[in-house]
Protein backbone atom coordinates (compact mmCIF):
# COMPACT_ATOMS: atom_id res chain seq x y z
CA UNK A 1 0.00 0.00 0.00
CA UNK A 2 1.40 3.34 -1.07
CA UNK A 3 -0.01 6.33 0.84
CA UNK A 4 0.17 9.49 -1.25
CA UNK A 5 0.00 9.69 -5.03
CA UNK A 6 2.27 12.66 -5.64
CA UNK A 7 5.35 12.39 -7.84
CA UNK A 8 7.07 9.99 -5.44
CA UNK A 9 3.99 7.85 -4.82
CA UNK A 10 3.06 7.65 -8.50
CA UNK A 11 6.51 6.59 -9.70
CA UNK A 12 7.01 4.26 -6.76
CA UNK A 13 3.67 2.63 -7.51
CA UNK A 14 4.60 2.26 -11.17
CA UNK A 15 7.98 0.72 -10.33
CA UNK A 16 6.41 -1.71 -7.85
CA UNK A 17 3.82 -2.77 -10.45
CA UNK A 18 6.54 -3.31 -13.03
CA UNK A 19 8.38 -5.46 -10.50
CA UNK A 20 5.27 -7.65 -10.28
CA UNK A 21 3.89 -6.49 -6.92
CA UNK A 22 0.25 -5.95 -6.11
CA UNK A 23 -0.16 -2.24 -5.40
CA UNK A 24 -2.83 0.04 -3.95
CA UNK A 25 -2.19 3.78 -3.99
CA UNK A 26 -4.21 6.06 -1.67
CA UNK A 27 -4.59 9.61 -2.94
CA UNK A 28 -7.04 12.14 -1.52
CA UNK A 29 -7.16 14.48 -4.53
CA UNK A 30 -9.84 13.15 -6.87
CA UNK A 31 -8.29 14.57 -10.03
CA UNK A 32 -4.85 13.26 -9.20
CA UNK A 33 -6.35 9.86 -8.42
CA UNK A 34 -8.10 9.88 -11.79
CA UNK A 35 -4.81 10.64 -13.54
CA UNK A 36 -3.13 7.74 -11.74
CA UNK A 37 -5.97 5.42 -12.70
CA UNK A 38 -5.64 6.43 -16.35
CA UNK A 39 -1.92 5.80 -16.25
CA UNK A 40 -1.64 2.70 -14.08
CA UNK A 41 -5.10 1.11 -14.03
CA UNK A 42 -7.33 0.24 -11.08
CA UNK A 43 -4.66 0.48 -8.43
CA UNK A 44 -5.76 3.71 -6.81
CA UNK A 45 -8.33 4.66 -4.20
CA UNK A 46 -9.56 8.20 -3.62
CA UNK A 47 -9.18 8.46 0.14
CA UNK A 48 -7.12 10.16 2.78
CA UNK A 49 -4.57 7.65 4.02
CA UNK A 50 -4.41 9.22 7.49
CA UNK A 51 -7.87 7.84 8.26
CA UNK A 52 -8.11 4.40 9.78
CA UNK A 53 -11.23 3.50 7.84
CA UNK A 54 -9.58 4.28 4.48
CA UNK A 55 -6.60 2.14 5.40
CA UNK A 56 -8.81 -0.82 6.23
CA UNK A 57 -10.80 -0.41 2.99
CA UNK A 58 -7.52 -0.36 1.08
CA UNK A 59 -6.60 -3.72 2.61
CA UNK A 60 -3.89 -2.46 4.91
CA UNK A 61 -4.02 -5.60 7.09
CA UNK A 62 -3.18 -7.84 4.16
CA UNK A 63 -0.40 -5.61 2.85
CA UNK A 64 3.19 -6.77 3.11
CA UNK A 65 4.22 -3.15 3.46
CA UNK A 66 2.64 0.25 3.98
CA UNK A 67 4.76 3.05 2.54
CA UNK A 68 3.88 6.65 3.40
CA UNK A 69 5.33 9.06 0.85
CA UNK A 70 3.35 12.30 1.09
CA UNK A 71 5.20 15.59 1.28
CA UNK A 72 3.95 16.16 4.83
CA UNK A 73 5.99 14.55 7.61
CA UNK A 74 3.24 14.79 10.25
CA UNK A 75 0.84 13.04 7.89
CA UNK A 76 3.37 10.31 7.08
CA UNK A 77 3.91 9.74 10.81
CA UNK A 78 0.20 9.37 11.53
CA UNK A 79 -0.32 7.13 8.47
CA UNK A 80 2.43 4.79 9.67
CA UNK A 81 1.29 4.80 13.30
CA UNK A 82 -2.30 4.01 12.28
CA UNK A 83 -1.13 1.27 9.91
CA UNK A 84 1.04 -0.25 12.60
CA UNK A 85 -1.18 0.06 15.68
CA UNK A 86 -4.67 0.08 14.19
CA UNK A 87 -4.32 -2.18 11.15
CA UNK A 88 -1.39 -4.27 12.40
CA UNK A 89 0.42 -3.86 9.10
CA UNK A 90 3.44 -6.12 8.82
CA UNK A 91 5.89 -3.46 7.78
CA UNK A 92 5.67 0.32 7.65
CA UNK A 93 8.07 2.67 5.88
CA UNK A 94 7.92 6.45 6.05
CA UNK A 95 9.36 9.13 3.82
CA UNK A 96 10.70 11.99 5.92
CA UNK A 97 11.13 15.35 4.26
CA UNK A 98 12.93 17.06 7.14
CA UNK A 99 16.00 14.86 7.88
CA UNK A 100 15.80 15.78 11.57
CA UNK A 101 12.55 13.83 11.72
CA UNK A 102 14.30 10.49 11.22
CA UNK A 103 15.15 10.57 14.93
CA UNK A 104 11.63 11.70 15.81
CA UNK A 105 10.00 8.90 13.84
CA UNK A 106 12.28 6.29 15.46
CA UNK A 107 11.45 7.61 18.93
CA UNK A 108 7.76 7.37 18.08
CA UNK A 109 7.92 3.77 16.92
CA UNK A 110 8.50 4.10 13.16
CA UNK A 111 11.88 2.50 12.55
CA UNK A 112 12.13 2.47 8.78
CA UNK A 113 12.46 5.93 7.32
CA UNK A 114 13.83 7.26 4.08
CA UNK A 115 15.00 10.83 3.91
CA UNK A 116 15.15 12.08 0.33
CA UNK A 117 17.45 14.88 1.50
CA UNK A 118 19.86 12.39 3.02
CA UNK A 119 19.77 10.11 -0.04
CA UNK A 120 20.58 13.09 -2.27
CA UNK A 121 23.38 14.17 0.07
CA UNK A 122 24.78 10.64 -0.14
CA UNK A 123 24.73 10.73 -3.93
CA UNK A 124 26.35 14.16 -4.03
CA UNK A 125 29.02 13.17 -1.53
CA UNK A 126 29.86 10.11 -3.63
CA UNK A 127 30.12 12.24 -6.77
CA UNK A 128 32.17 15.05 -5.32
CA UNK A 129 35.60 14.80 -3.76
CA UNK A 130 34.91 15.23 -0.04
CA UNK A 131 38.21 14.17 1.44
CA UNK A 132 37.67 10.54 0.46
CA UNK A 133 34.78 9.93 2.86
CA UNK A 134 31.71 8.30 1.31
CA UNK A 135 28.61 7.26 3.23
CA UNK A 136 27.58 4.23 1.15
CA UNK A 137 24.21 3.24 2.57
CA UNK A 138 22.13 3.06 5.72
CA UNK A 139 21.52 -0.49 6.97
CA UNK A 140 17.79 -1.17 6.91
CA UNK A 141 16.05 -1.47 10.26
CA UNK A 142 18.96 -0.20 12.33
CA UNK A 143 20.72 2.99 13.33
CA UNK A 144 23.80 1.86 11.43
CA UNK A 145 25.36 2.78 8.15
CA UNK A 146 28.17 1.71 5.89
CA UNK A 147 30.95 4.14 5.03
CA UNK A 148 33.87 3.94 2.64
CA UNK A 149 36.91 6.08 3.40
CA UNK A 150 40.11 6.49 1.50
CA UNK A 151 43.16 6.90 3.71
CA UNK A 152 45.05 9.98 2.55
CA UNK A 153 48.72 10.70 3.32
CA UNK A 154 49.27 13.13 6.21
CA UNK A 155 46.14 12.01 8.04
CA UNK A 156 46.09 10.49 11.52
CA UNK A 157 45.10 7.09 10.13
CA UNK A 158 47.99 6.67 7.66
CA UNK A 159 50.66 4.46 9.25
CA UNK A 160 48.46 3.52 12.23
CA UNK A 161 47.15 0.08 13.01
CA UNK A 162 43.39 -0.49 12.80
CA UNK A 163 43.18 -1.06 16.56
CA UNK A 164 44.92 2.25 17.29
CA UNK A 165 42.20 4.35 15.64
CA UNK A 166 39.90 3.92 18.64
CA UNK A 167 36.78 3.44 16.50
CA UNK A 168 35.37 0.85 18.88
CA UNK A 169 34.81 3.64 21.39
CA UNK A 170 32.09 4.92 19.04
CA UNK A 171 30.67 1.46 18.42
CA UNK A 172 32.18 1.51 14.91
CA UNK A 173 34.08 -1.30 13.24
CA UNK A 174 36.35 -1.56 10.18
CA UNK A 175 34.94 -4.46 8.20
CA UNK A 176 37.63 -4.67 5.57
CA UNK A 177 40.56 -2.92 3.92
CA UNK A 178 40.91 -2.64 0.15
CA UNK A 179 44.55 -2.26 -0.94
CA UNK A 180 45.40 -2.12 -4.66
CA UNK A 181 42.13 -3.85 -5.47
CA UNK A 182 42.62 -6.70 -2.98
CA UNK A 183 40.58 -7.27 0.14
CA UNK A 184 42.54 -7.57 3.39
CA UNK A 185 41.13 -8.89 6.65
CA UNK A 186 41.03 -6.01 9.12
CA UNK A 187 42.56 -7.13 12.42
CA UNK A 188 43.44 -4.81 15.26
CA UNK A 189 47.08 -4.99 14.20
CA UNK A 190 46.57 -4.49 10.46
CA UNK A 191 48.62 -1.40 9.53
CA UNK A 192 46.91 1.14 7.30
CA UNK A 193 48.69 2.86 4.41
CA UNK A 194 47.94 5.93 2.37
CA UNK A 195 45.74 4.87 -0.55
CA UNK A 196 43.96 2.10 1.39
CA UNK A 197 40.18 2.17 1.26
CA UNK A 198 38.47 1.08 4.45
CA UNK A 199 34.88 -0.09 4.79
CA UNK A 200 33.44 1.01 8.14
CA UNK A 201 30.25 -0.04 9.90
CA UNK A 202 29.20 2.80 12.17
CA UNK A 203 26.22 4.05 14.16
CA UNK A 204 24.80 6.94 12.11
CA UNK A 205 25.16 9.25 15.10
CA UNK A 206 28.93 8.56 15.28
CA UNK A 207 29.64 9.36 11.63
CA UNK A 208 31.34 12.65 12.48
CA UNK A 209 33.53 10.98 15.14
CA UNK A 210 34.63 8.31 12.68
CA UNK A 211 35.48 10.98 10.12
CA UNK A 212 37.59 12.81 12.72
CA UNK A 213 39.41 9.63 13.75
CA UNK A 214 40.36 8.90 10.17
CA UNK A 215 41.08 12.39 8.88
CA UNK A 216 41.88 14.45 11.97
CA UNK B 1 4.30 27.09 35.13
CA UNK B 2 6.18 27.12 31.79
CA UNK B 3 3.70 26.34 29.05
CA UNK B 4 4.18 25.91 25.29
CA UNK B 5 1.25 26.26 22.90
CA UNK B 6 1.62 25.12 19.27
CA UNK B 7 -0.78 26.93 16.96
CA UNK B 8 -2.00 30.48 17.48
CA UNK B 9 -5.41 30.22 15.85
CA UNK B 10 -8.51 31.28 17.73
CA UNK B 11 -8.33 28.47 20.28
CA UNK B 12 -4.56 28.71 20.85
CA UNK B 13 -4.67 32.49 21.24
CA UNK B 14 -7.67 32.33 23.61
CA UNK B 15 -5.98 29.75 25.84
CA UNK B 16 -2.67 31.65 25.72
CA UNK B 17 -4.50 34.77 26.92
CA UNK B 18 -6.14 32.94 29.82
CA UNK B 19 -2.93 31.22 30.98
CA UNK B 20 -0.95 34.44 30.64
CA UNK B 21 -3.49 36.25 32.83
CA UNK B 22 -3.23 33.42 35.36
CA UNK B 23 0.47 34.28 35.64
CA UNK B 24 2.01 31.38 33.71
CA UNK B 25 5.04 31.79 31.44
CA UNK B 26 3.51 31.10 28.02
CA UNK B 27 5.20 30.69 24.63
CA UNK B 28 3.00 30.39 21.53
CA UNK B 29 4.45 28.93 18.32
CA UNK B 30 2.95 29.45 14.87
CA UNK B 31 4.09 29.23 11.26
CA UNK B 32 2.46 32.53 10.30
CA UNK B 33 3.22 35.88 11.86
CA UNK B 34 -0.33 37.15 11.26
CA UNK B 35 -1.65 34.39 13.53
CA UNK B 36 -0.28 36.26 16.55
CA UNK B 37 -2.86 38.97 15.86
CA UNK B 38 -5.40 36.59 17.41
CA UNK B 39 -3.76 37.12 20.81
CA UNK B 40 -5.57 39.47 23.21
CA UNK B 41 -4.00 42.90 23.60
CA UNK B 42 -3.20 42.19 27.23
CA UNK B 43 -0.96 39.21 26.29
CA UNK B 44 2.54 39.58 27.76
CA UNK B 45 3.92 36.11 26.97
CA UNK B 46 6.31 35.04 24.21
CA UNK B 47 5.63 34.34 20.56
CA UNK B 48 7.86 32.25 18.31
CA UNK B 49 7.64 32.00 14.52
CA UNK B 50 8.29 28.46 13.30
CA UNK B 51 7.08 24.90 12.83
CA UNK B 52 5.89 23.44 16.13
CA UNK B 53 6.79 19.90 15.05
CA UNK B 54 10.45 20.83 14.53
CA UNK B 55 12.76 19.73 17.35
CA UNK B 56 14.89 22.86 17.23
CA UNK B 57 11.91 25.22 17.21
CA UNK B 58 10.44 23.36 20.18
CA UNK B 59 13.76 23.68 22.01
CA UNK B 60 13.76 27.41 21.27
CA UNK B 61 10.25 27.59 22.65
CA UNK B 62 11.65 26.23 25.92
CA UNK B 63 10.12 22.77 25.77
CA UNK B 64 12.96 21.33 27.84
CA UNK B 65 11.72 23.31 30.83
CA UNK B 66 8.02 23.19 30.03
CA UNK B 67 5.52 21.58 32.37
CA UNK B 68 2.71 21.56 29.83
CA UNK B 69 2.21 21.62 26.08
CA UNK B 70 -0.95 22.16 24.08
CA UNK B 71 -1.00 21.24 20.38
CA UNK B 72 -3.75 23.37 18.84
CA UNK B 73 -2.96 23.90 15.16
CA UNK B 74 -5.56 23.38 12.45
CA UNK B 75 -3.97 20.07 11.45
CA UNK B 76 -4.80 16.94 13.44
CA UNK B 77 -1.64 15.23 12.24
CA UNK B 78 0.61 18.13 13.21
CA UNK B 79 -1.01 18.21 16.64
CA UNK B 80 -0.51 14.48 17.10
CA UNK B 81 3.12 14.75 16.04
CA UNK B 82 3.89 17.79 18.21
CA UNK B 83 2.19 16.25 21.22
CA UNK B 84 4.01 12.93 20.85
CA UNK B 85 7.37 14.71 20.50
CA UNK B 86 6.66 16.65 23.69
CA UNK B 87 5.59 13.56 25.60
CA UNK B 88 7.98 10.89 24.33
CA UNK B 89 11.12 12.85 23.47
CA UNK B 90 11.09 15.76 25.91
CA UNK B 91 9.11 14.11 28.69
CA UNK B 92 6.68 17.00 29.15
CA UNK B 93 4.32 16.05 31.98
CA UNK B 94 1.02 17.46 30.73
CA UNK B 95 0.41 17.18 27.00
CA UNK B 96 -2.92 17.75 25.27
CA UNK B 97 -3.57 17.58 21.53
CA UNK B 98 -6.58 18.95 19.70
CA UNK B 99 -7.68 16.25 17.27
CA UNK B 100 -10.91 17.12 15.52
CA UNK B 101 -11.37 13.75 13.85
CA UNK B 102 -13.06 11.74 16.66
CA UNK B 103 -11.74 8.42 15.31
CA UNK B 104 -8.12 9.53 15.42
CA UNK B 105 -8.72 11.22 18.78
CA UNK B 106 -9.98 7.96 20.28
CA UNK B 107 -7.22 5.86 18.79
CA UNK B 108 -4.40 7.94 20.18
CA UNK B 109 -6.19 8.35 23.49
CA UNK B 110 -6.28 4.58 23.84
CA UNK B 111 -2.51 4.68 23.56
CA UNK B 112 -2.11 7.12 26.40
CA UNK B 113 -2.06 10.47 24.63
CA UNK B 114 -4.55 13.04 25.90
CA UNK B 115 -6.57 14.14 22.91
CA UNK B 116 -9.56 16.40 22.75
CA UNK B 117 -11.92 16.62 19.81
CA UNK B 118 -13.66 19.95 19.23
CA UNK B 119 -16.31 18.04 17.34
CA UNK B 120 -17.15 15.90 20.35
CA UNK B 121 -16.81 18.62 23.00
CA UNK B 122 -18.86 21.23 21.18
CA UNK B 123 -21.47 18.67 20.16
CA UNK B 124 -21.74 17.48 23.77
CA UNK B 125 -22.10 21.04 25.06
CA UNK B 126 -24.86 21.88 22.58
CA UNK B 127 -26.62 18.64 23.44
CA UNK B 128 -26.40 19.47 27.16
CA UNK B 129 -27.64 23.02 26.63
CA UNK B 130 -30.75 21.81 24.88
CA UNK B 131 -31.38 19.32 27.69
CA UNK B 132 -30.78 22.17 30.23
CA UNK B 133 -28.17 20.02 31.96
CA UNK B 134 -27.24 22.09 35.04
CA UNK B 135 -23.57 21.04 35.21
CA UNK B 136 -22.35 20.55 31.65
CA UNK B 137 -24.66 23.03 29.99
CA UNK B 138 -24.96 25.81 32.54
CA UNK B 139 -21.64 25.77 34.40
CA UNK B 140 -19.46 25.42 31.33
CA UNK B 141 -21.38 28.08 29.47
CA UNK B 142 -21.12 30.50 32.42
CA UNK B 143 -17.39 29.87 32.75
CA UNK B 144 -16.87 30.34 29.01
CA UNK B 145 -18.73 33.65 29.02
CA UNK B 146 -16.72 34.83 32.05
CA UNK B 147 -13.48 34.04 30.23
CA UNK B 148 -14.70 35.80 27.14
CA UNK B 149 -15.44 38.88 29.22
CA UNK B 150 -12.04 38.70 30.95
CA UNK B 151 -10.09 38.58 27.70
CA UNK B 152 -12.04 41.34 26.04
CA UNK B 153 -10.04 43.65 28.30
CA UNK B 154 -12.95 44.77 30.43
CA UNK B 155 -14.76 46.44 27.52
CA UNK B 156 -18.45 46.11 28.18
CA UNK B 157 -20.43 43.70 26.05
CA UNK B 158 -22.04 45.61 23.18
CA UNK B 159 -25.70 46.32 23.79
CA UNK B 160 -28.10 44.04 22.00
CA UNK B 161 -29.35 45.42 18.74
CA UNK B 162 -32.83 46.77 19.07
CA UNK B 163 -32.70 46.13 22.84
Amino acid sequence: MVAGGGEVGFHLGQALLEAGHEVMILENDRRRAQFIQEQLGSVVMTASADEGRAQIEAGCQRADAVIAVTGDDAKNLVICQLAKDHCHAQRVIARVNNPKNEIVFKALGIDETISSTRVLMGVIEQELPTGGFFPLMPLTGSHLELIEAEIAPDTPAAGKKVGELGLSAYGALIGGVVRRGEILHAHGDTPLQAGDRVIVFTPTAAEADVRRSLFG
Amino acid sequence: MNIVIIGCGRVGAFLAGLLDEDGHAVTVVDLERVAFEHLPQSYKGNTLLGNGTDLDILRQAGIENAEALFALTQGDNRNLMGAQIAKEIFGVRRVIAKVNDPIRARLYRSQGLTTISRTTILGTLLHAMLAEDPVVGKTLMEKSLAHEERLSGGTPTPAKAGG
